[in-house]
């Protein structure tokens, strides 16, 4: 198990948050919550450990655009791969934009 | 099931344990206690590196069923294999624990469990176990006021110390994905050697421990197509009917006779169970 953070510059937070997935095996959670500081703050927990550069490479390729709303997403990962945490991501950021 | 009734069907056993909740009770009444935003996770876990879930693979959650007060509670059977720890396991017992100090204050609410575990979590040992015999002992006391009603759907099925609990409720209700046992296939091909069970064989688990044969044999109330409104309706229909004359758990005389009636020098069969079992030990 490793724990890893990362940071990015974001745009106004949203009102809601959001859940999505399981951690089951080849899944992960993604816990999405409103930040008030105009960055997006992302902790991972993850059972594959050594693999930070896949992780640092796919949030920089999510996050590079400071155009999503300011939140704190905290992952468990359980072995998911960058595909999934991908429509993971995508899945929690869709349920706060629809109750906005 | 045909083609057009596949198709049409919303499949229980498809959904994770909070949709599940969500389909159960009357719509637009969920409402979800301790919800994965508290954060009340296992604290045991992590220090044996493995990653949690933020509601501990336990969703509790309040609503109402034919307008009715009710609490449903849903083992998310991804996470673990639907493990209990010392926190699903807490965040069950004192559920149940809730809904009868309203009953004995007046307030009429009834639970519905859906299991989907394999008994206790390991790593979490006796306090997954004291858990458990808490789980057990407080649907003993909510069954006084009102039935309380368990759920297998599959795939995990309901093994160890849970499928005490499952024999405990006022009502099971399975479906033809379900499987009901107190080991694990695996345990038993371990213990007493291929001969007796073969865990690599699916059709002799199913046909000694599926849903379809724990119904035939008297071990569950309902068999229930795998479709969300069936067994939403099933559901109702076990709380209109009100607690059973007397429960599984208190008829264990009949079941004790039948059980010596069984010819212990030879594996059995589907069949003999059934026959043994059979209608007569319906409530």
């Amino acid at each position: 198990m490793q724990t890893l953070a990362f940071t990015f510059p974001a745009a106004a937070p949203p009102r809601g948050r959001a859940l999505a997935g399981v951690v089951a095996s080849g899944d992960l959670e993604v816990l999405l919550e409103p930040a008030s500081d105009a960055r997006i703050t992302i902790e991972v927990t993850t059972s594959v450990e050594g693999m930070e550069r896949t992780w640092a490479a796919l949030f920089a390729r999510l996050f590079a655009e400071p155009t999503r709303p300011a939140v704190h997403l905290q992952i468990n990962d359980f072995g998911a791969t960058p595909g999934v945490v991908g429509l993971r991501i995508a899945q929690a950021f869709d349920a706060v934009a629809q109750e906005d | 099931m045909d083609a057009q009734r596949l198709l049409a069907r919303n499949s229980f056993t498809e959904l994770n344990a909070r949709a599940r909740a969500r389909a159960l009770l009357d719509p637009g009444s969920f409402r979800e206690l301790i919800d994965p935003f508290e954060r009340l996770s296992s604290p045991w876990l992590p220090r044996q590196g493995i990653v949690t879930q933020a509601d501990d693979g336990l969703v509790v959650a309040r609503g109402l069923l034919d307008g009715a007060p009710a609490v449903v509670l849903a083992i998310e059977g991804a996470f673990q294999g639907g493990s209990m720890g010392e926190v699903s396991a807490a965040k069950i017992a004192g559920s149940l624990e809730l809904a009868a100090e309203d009953n004995a204050r007046g307030i009429p609410t009834r639970a519905a469990i859906v299991f989907e575990t394999g008994g206790v979590r390991l790593q979490e040992a006796n306090l997954g176990l004291a858990g458990i015999a808490e789980i057990q002992a407080a649907m003993v006391d909510l069954r006084r006021y009102q039935p309380v009603v368990g759920i297998v759907a599959g795939p995990v099925g309901c093994y160890g110390g849970m499928s005490i609990a499952a024999g405990l409720c006022s009502y099971l209700l399975v479906t033809r994905e379900a499987r009901l046992g107190l080991n694990g296939p695996a345990v038993i091909e371990q213990e007493a050697g291929v001969g007796e069970f073969d865990s690599r064989d699916r059709a002799t688990i199913w046909g000694l421990t599926g849903g379809e044969q724990r119904y035939r044999s008297g071990l569950a109330d309902r068999y229930v197509e795998d479709d969300a409104a069936d067994l939403r309706q099933a559901l109702l229909d076990c709380m209109r009917e009100g607690r059973p004359g007397r429960c599984r758990s208190e008829r264990t005389e009949a079941f004790l006779a039948s059980l010596a009636k069984i010819d212990g020098t030879r594996p059995a069969t589907p069949a003999d169970v059934a026959t043994a079992y059979g209608k007569e030990l319906r409530a």
